[in-house]
Parts: C-alpha cells; sequence; structure tokens
C-alpha cells in the first residue's frame, strides 16, 4: 500500500490479570482496504478490536487516526472519530422497529420519518433490504445484523469493524453481506474483519494480519495464501485434518418419525413433523442458523423433552417418553451446546461433572450410593486421552477454558461407549487445535460402529465429517442428502427451508 | 464506582474461617451498640456467650442449650436440603405447629391409656402433619407453578390460626378449669418425651436431631439423591440433563423439610413444653433459616450453627435479666450474625473492584 494509512496502530499492549491480550501489536489499516485479523480464541482479536474503539484502554502504545493521533476513552469518542463496530452478538430490542432500534443508539435521533427515509436510503444503496418498520424480534439473523450495520453506515464510518460477522448467516446472505463490503470498501470505506473462517477471507479481504497469543506473528495477502498455511500461521504449528476410517453403515440406530413438539421456552421454536433415519457407523450432519430447532431437537433426543413414545425409536424400541438416565442406559448419549451450566455444572469439579452423566453407563454409582473414587478414575481417564489441559480433576469446570471444558464434555460421552451420540455445535468457541481432535473423535465414534448425530451451524465442519447432511429450518428437517454430492447452492437452498425436492418426490 | 468480581476458585481456608470471623465482627460491632447503650460491652459479651457454658448456673443452662438447639438443627437441615436445590420453603413454623398438633392429637386420643405403642405413633403422626402441610406448597407448585415461599409463608399463618382453636378447642383440657391449652403431656406418662439421661436435656428430639445431620451428611456426599439436590442448586438445566426429575425433587425437599419440621414440633410439644397452648411456637422455623444459612447448608455447619444460636438466645435472656439490655438490642445482635456471615460470603466468593473499570 502506498497510500498513507487510515489507522495505524504501534506497540499496543494489554494485560489482563494472569494474561497478556495484546503484546506490541502493530498494524496499518489504508483507506479503503479491507484487512483480516485472524486468529485462534484468546488470541487478542477481540481486545485489540476494543482499544481501537474504545472500549479498553491499552496499557501502552498508540494509535494514529488519519495521522492525528488517536485515544478514544469511551466508544463515543471512537463514533465521532469515525470508527463503527458491529458486534457478533447484537444489542437491539425484540419488541421494538428497526427505526426505533437504531434510533436508541444514536446521540441525536432525528424525527422517526426522517430517519426511516434515511434508512431506506442506505439500505437502497448498499443493497441490504430492510423495512424500517418491521418489529425487530420478526427479523432473521442475517436482517438483524443489517440492522446493526446500517446502524452503523449512518455515521458514515471511515472505518467499519466486524466481529465474527458470517457465523449466523447462511451463504446467500453471506453473499450479500460481502456485495455491500465491497462496495463500501470501493467507496473508500476501510474494514476490519475478524473471522476464523478462513475461505471468506481469502475471498474478501485484501490484507490479513494474524494474532496468536496477543502477538501478531504474521502478514500476509489472504488470494495468494492457501487457507491451510493461514491456519498453521494461526495455531503455529501443522495442523492434522481429521481422517476418516472407511466402515460399513449398519442397521438403523435412530429412527425419528414425524417428530413434532412444542418448544419447553418461551422463545424457543416448534419441531414440526421431523422424521430421520440414522445407521450405525454413519455421521448425520445437521445445519441451520441458530434457533430453529436444533436446541428442541437435542432435548427431544436426550431425554429432557418428552415427546410421544413412537416418535423416537432406536434399534426399534420406541423411547419418546423416557426420560434421560432410561436412555442413557440403552447407550443414547448427548452433549448439548451450552456448556456452562447445561453439559457441566460450572463451579463443580471435574470429578462431580464425570459423575453427572456416567452415573448409569460409568458404573459410577450402586443402589443409588455414588463411588467418587470411581468418578475420579473415570474423569482422570477423560482428561488424560481428550489431553483436557487442567491441573487435575478437583478444578472446577469454570476454571477451564472453552475449548479444554468441550474436550471434557464430548470425552466424557464418547468415552461411555455410545450407540448413538448427538452434539450440538460441538466445536463452537473451541480453538483449531482442539476442534480437529473433537472432529476426530466422533468420526473414530462412527468407524467404531456407533450412530453419530452433529448438530452445528458450521458448515465446513458439517462438510468435513458427516456422510449426510440436512438442514433445521424453522423447526422442520429437510431430508438428508449425501454430503459428497452436495453444492453450496443446494446447502443454501436446504438451510433456507426450500423443501421443493421433497414436495416434488411425493 | 465499587463493582463485584467473581472470583475464578475461592480459597477454602477463607470459606472455612468466615463464620468464625463473622462471630468475631458480631461481637466487636455488638459491643459497640450495647456500649452506646450504655452498658459495658466486655460483661455484656461475657454475659452471651460466656454465662450460659461456664458461669455459675451453668448446670442449669447447659442442658438448655441442647433442648433449644435441637429443634433448630432438625428443621435447619431439612431446610438445607431445599436451599441447596433452590426450593424454598419458608414456612417451616407452620409444618412445626402442625407436627405438633398431630402428634398431641394422637397422644391426648389415647389418654389415659398406657401403652409403649402411644410415643410412636406420636412420633409418626407428627413427621405426617408436617409433611402433609409442606405437601400443600409442594404440589401447588408442582401443578401449577406458584411460588413456594409465599404459600409456605401464609400457610403458618393458617397452621396458627389452627393451633389456637385447638387449644381453645378440640384438644382443651376438660379438666383446666376453663384454661385454653390441652392436657399436660409431661403428666401422660405413655405420651412424655421424657429426658433420656437425667440433668443433661437429652430427649429424643435431641437424638432425631444427631440422627438427621447424619443422614443429611452421608444423602449430600454419596448419594444420588443428594447429589441431584447439590446440581439442581448449581445449575438447574445441568441437573434435568443428568436425569434429575424436578417435579419429585420439589416433593421431596418440601417433604423431608416438612417431615424434620413436623418432628421438631412433635418433640417439643410432648417434652418441654408439655401442652398445646396459643403460644405453643416460638419462632424456630423461622430462626431455623438463619441457622441452616450460618451453618452455610453443611450439616455439620448446621449442627454448630443450631448450638450457637442457642446460646445467644439463653446468653441474651440472661443479658436481659442481669443487665437490662432491651430485647431488640438481643434481636439485633443476632441479626447482625446473619448479616456479616452473608456479607463475608460475598467477599469470599468476589472481589471488589474499584475505579471506573472497564465497559464490556
Amino acid at each position: 500500500m502506498t497510500q498513507a494509512p487510515l489507522l495505524s496502530l504501534s506497540g499496543l499492549t494489554k494485560a489482563y490479570p494472569g494474561v497478556v491480550a495484546n503484546d506490541d501489536v502493530s498494524l496499518q489499516i489504508a483507506p479503503g482496504e479491507v484487512h483480516a485479523l485472524l486468529g485462534e480464541n484468546g488470541a487478542g482479536k477481540s481486545t485489540l478490536v476494543k482499544m481501537i474503539y474504545g472500549l479498553v484502554k491499552p496499557d501502552a502504545g498508540s494509535m494514529q487516526m488519519n495521522g492525528a493521533a488517536f485515544a478514544p476513552s469511551e466508544p463515543r469518542a471512537a463514533r465521532a472519530a469515525g470508527v463503527g463496530m458491529v458486534f457478533q452478538h447484537f444489542s437491539l430490542f425484540d419488541a421494538l422497529s428497526v427505526a426505533e432500534n437504531i434510533a436508541l443508539g444514536m446521540e441525536q435521533a432525528p424525527k422517526m420519518s426522517d430517519l426511516s427515509a434515511q434508512i431506506t436510503s442506505v439500505s437502497d444503496a448498499y443493497g441490504l433490504p430492510l423495512a424500517p418498520d418491521r418489529v425487530v424480534g420478526d427479523l432473521s439473523a442475517g436482517e438483524r445484523q443489517r440492522v446493526e450495520i446500517i446502524r452503523c453506515l449512518l455515521q458514515e464510518p471511515k472505518l467499519l469493524i466486524m466481529d465474527e460477522p458470517t457465523s449466523v448467516l447462511t451463504p446467500q446472505e453471506v453473499e450479500i453481506l460481502f456485495k455491500t463490503l465491497r462496495k463500501l470498501s470501493a467507496e473508500g470505506t476501510a474494514i476490519l474483519y475478524i473471522s476464523h473462517k478462513l475461505e471468506e477471507i481469502r475471498s474478501l479481504c485484501d490484507a490479513a494480519t494474524v494474532l496468536r497469543l496477543g502477538k501478531v506473528v504474521g502478514e500476509c495477502t489472504p488470494s495468494e495464501t492457501s487457507a491451510r498455511d493461514m491456519a498453521e500461521m494461526m495455531v503455529g504449528s501443522t495442523l492434522r485434518t481429521p481422517k476418516r476410517a472407511e466402515g460399513e453403515t449398519g442397521e438403523v440406530v435412530l429412527a425419528l418419525k414425524g417428530l413434532s413438539a412444542a418448544s419447553p421456552s418461551a422463545f424457543g421454536m416448534p419441531l414440526r413433523d421431523v422424521s430421520l433415519d440414522v445407521r450405525a457407523g454413519e455421521v448425520l450432519g445437521i445445519g441451520g442458523v441458530a434457533g430453529n430447532g436444533q436446541d428442541e431437537l437435542l432435548a427431544a433426543l436426550s431425554g429432557e423433552m418428552r415427546v410421544q413414545a413412537d416418535m423416537v425409536a432406536v434399534k426399534g424400541v420406541a423411547v419418546g417418553e423416557l426420560g434421560p438416565t432410561p436412555r442413557r442406559a440403552m447407550g443414547i448419549l448427548t452433549a448439548p451446546e451450552e456448556r456452562l451450566g447445561h453439559a457441566a455444572v460450572p463451579d463443580m469439579s471435574l470429578t462431580e461433572n464425570a459423575m453427572l452423566t456416567g452415573m448409569e453407563r460409568g458404573g459410577l454409582a450402586r443402589n443409588g450410593l455414588l463411588n467418587w473414587t470411581a468418578a475420579k478414575d473415570f474423569a482422570e481417564r477423560i482428561i488424560l486421552k481428550f489431553d483436557v489441559r487442567t491441573p487435575g480433576p478437583a478444578n472446577a469446570a469454570r476454571s477451564l477454558s472453552g475449548g479444554n471444558l468441550q474436550k471434557f464434555v464430548i470425552g466424557r460421552e464418547v468415552m461411555q461407549r455410545p450407540e448413538l451420540l448427538v452434539v450440538n455445535q460441538p466445536t463452537w468457541g473451541v480453538d483449531a487445535a482442539a476442534a480437529a481432535a473433537i472432529r476426530q473423535a466422533l468420526m473414530d465414534l462412527a468407524a467404531g460402529g456407533a450412530a453419530v448425530v452433529v448438530i452445528s451451524q458450521d458448515l465446513d465442519e458439517l462438510m468435513e465429517i458427516s456422510d449426510r447432511f440436512a438442514a433445521l429450518n424453522e423447526g422442520r428437517l429437510s431430508a438428508p442428502e449425501p454430503t459428497a454430492d452436495l453444492s453450496v447452492e443446494r446447502i443454501g437452498l436446504m438451510l433456507g427451508g426450500a423443501h421443493g425436492m421433497e414436495v416434488a418426490h411425493v | 464506582m465499587i463493582r463485584l468480581e467473581k472470583r475464578p476458585q475461592p480459597s477454602r481456608a477463607m470459606s472455612l474461617a468466615t463464620p468464625l470471623l463473622a462471630v468475631v465482627a458480631t461481637m466487636v460491632f455488638g459491643g459497640a451498640l450495647f456500649a452506646v447503650l450504655g452498658k459495658d460491652p466486655v460483661q455484656a459479651i461475657a454475659t452471651i456467650f460466656w454465662e450460659p457454658l461456664f458461669g455459675e448456673f451453668a448446670f442449669f443452662y447447659r442442658p438448655q442449650l441442647l433442648i433449644k438447639g435441637a429443634p433448630l438443627v432438625l428443621i435447619a437441615i431439612g431446610l438445607s436440603l431445599g436451599f441447596k436445590a433452590g426450593i424454598w420453603n419458608i414456612g417451616a413454623e407452620g409444618q412445626y405447629i402442625m407436627g405438633a398438633l398431630f402428634g398431641a392429637g394422637v397422644g391426648l386420643a389415647f389418654y389415659p391409656m398406657e401403652s409403649a405403642f402411644i410415643f410412636p405413633l406420636m412420633v409418626v403422626a407428627g413427621a405426617f402433619g408436617g409433611w402433609l402441610w409442606a405437601m400443600i406448597p409442594a404440589i401447588l407448585k408442582v401443578k401449577f407453578g406458584t411460588n413456594e415461599i409465599l404459600v409456605s409463608l401464609m400457610l403458618v399463618y393458617v397452621a396458627e390460626q389452627f393451633l389456637a382453636s385447638m387449644s381453645l378447642g378440640l384438644l382443651k383440657n376438660p379438666e383446666g378449669f376453663g384454661f385454653p391449652g390441652s392436657r399436660n403431656l409431661q403428666q401422660y406418662a405413655s405420651a412424655h418425651n421424657a429426658e433420656l439421661i437425667t440433668g443433661t436435656g437429652m430427649h429424643w428430639g435431641i437424638v432425631a436431631a444427631l440422627v438427621a445431620v447424619i443422614f443429611a451428611y452421608v444423602l449430600l456426599a454419596r448419594h444420588q439423591l443428594g447429589f441431584a439436590v447439590r446440581v439442581t442448586g448449581e445449575a438447574p438445566r445441568a441437573a434435568r440433563f443428568s436425569g434429575v426429575n424436578p417435579t419429585r425433587l420439589v416433593l421431596f425437599c418440601l417433604g423431608i423439610s416438612g417431615v424434620l419440621a413436623g418432628l421438631a414440633g412433635m418433640f417439643e410439644v410432648s417434652g418441654p413444653a408439655g401442652q398445646v397452648t396459643i403460644d405453643f411456637n416460638v419462632g424456630y422455623g423461622f430462626t431455623a433459616i438463619i441457622v441452616a444459612f450460618l451453618g452455610r447448608l453443611h450439616p455439620v455447619g448446621i449442627l454448630l450453627a443450631g448450638l450457637l444460636m442457642a446460646l445467644t438466645y439463653i446468653g441474651g435472656d440472661i443479658a436481659q435479666s442481669q443487665l437490662g439490655l432491651p430485647a431488640a438490642a438481643i434481636q439485633v445482635f443476632q441479626g447482625m450474625l446473619l448479616f456479616f456471615l452473608l456479607a463475608l460470603d460475598v467477599l469470599t466468593n468476589y472481589r471488589l473492584r474499584f475505579g471506573a473499570g472497564e465497559v464490556v
């Protein structure tokens, strides 16, 4: 880049008790440049952008914006200087309209009719279709993100920071977003793009800075670097691609027949006529944008949610009305998405958390009396086999990092020799090395003759490990299709809820 | 601005030391309170904590310690199981009254027959009475989702009305010259919860309290049901995931606390109190809530807390009569104990952060 940089960071350092989140980080962004910030979880990406957005004050180092010193003390100051940020988690009020939500975030909101007109003109100009009078509660995740983006664009930012923007989008929505970002970039707005999806970065970004453990470990031009090389830069070691041992698929283990059930939670999604067969030795991937019935499907399979007996059958036995304990005894094991508070008890030790689901199948209890020695032994075996980094089984689940706790939770179920294992978001928020280990464990389990259902929003993950793929949309499940034959367009249609194919066959 | 920040792994030594620190802090600030009231603080504190145990009349007060401590411990053990699981039975006082009424009612029904079966039957009836009263909030909660705190609390007042009606009506002593109150069970050998070893104050209720402590300890440490209780309190979703049936747990926790409160009432009415009277209940059911928390919901802690609480009651009475301290000052003193314990608890689990902090 020969242009003068828009934003230049030099020697930024920020330490928290016990961890240096950013250590001497320097980078430059030119006007109109799309700059990727890459790194595993905990590499310091969030801390860095929070410093730019005025949420966190650096301990050392300096920032310059257009050649002038830039040290925002709060987000308002950063916004005034032309920095906009779209967070991974939206801060919108469901009960208010799009325009009302946007007005709430403004210093001096114009009249509602003027604001609506502005919203419409910005949304037209950048190809982000959005009606200002719609209630946010009715919007899809992609549309909600548009509200956040338009909120930023109304302030005409010079730098737009986007934190993992595509994690909640369908491929089609990603395309729309990328068109918008390219248009903004062409107009001279710089974009700082945080993601761990390497293919996206390769197609969108002009430059990339890779962070590892708070330090800049590399810079590259994404279009000229392979995804594998970037991943290895992030992880700092050679990646082991999960390998699938070829296995024969056997009898049908899980059969869902017309599974319909109201959601137990008020804002949940009911399951609508979900039918499915999963065979022994097979990995079935279930994709879909969050909130389309994933949690409910897992609850119906784990036994937390009771349904009509014959709606869920395992090896020919109707189990729909059984609770989690008898299902576990039959070899139906599950691992929910939320690690803290659902799959594990945060303030209990790993030994106690091993007891949580290992009681029946792990032989940790007899006549209601608990065998803590056996539970500790079980926890130690999980820690050893799944390389869980912790001082020992007496440590609280809360003290583990997300990736390590996830390895523990998945390991706990895998080591109980399930006949059927259902996991929801097995690698969410987990670093690349741990994710690879978890995927390998799931595939090994299938190769050993178990049926495995992986519910995930990470399409790359599903394509990598599953034999067949189905998508959840509004509580309906598409007919599963072999992964090998699927095109990205077809996946997008399945995620978007085009069930036309099924109808045509009937 | 001051913020609380959760400590990743609270210090074990601190959690064990907080009850002692709370007692010390209560002595310091309580002493200051007594000084402001114009009493010698050292003497007042000594009267409360020393006199009942080692003073001139300790031979009288020591048995009282067990007699007053036992119902507190028995009730608090039951409550602690529910509290651990996030099920809040505030109405132990009512269950205590109903236990006493059922127990005494069965005993009086047999009067004047003498038989070894009468007292065991009264024990069963007392337990049943407390259980029945606790099942009302339990069933309303699991069927209709009502709040057990409100229902159990309101049922205390209903139970008090029952008590008044019984001591003036059905259970009134026919030979009592018109005075309200039942026959004195102390004078009815088969129904009397007598002292087991003379001069110690030891009666069956104290035995029951000790058994309850051991039972609760084993349940929580080694049994599946106790584990279910703990998991439910820590993370209800994880409990359901692991296979705990929330309905059954509500019935169990409210049921067991009702049974133990009912037993406490029954042992009290047939022993130290002797008869059903309008003012039979003296707040054990409410004080037991404090005892449960003072003992940090741990069975052994509750045993110690129950004795400590009994000590402040007895010592407080002595201080009132000997030093002329107002009753309200004694109650403030007891309140301080709970306040300091809870405050120190917060500081064990969280640390204070001063300054503006970062907006995240």
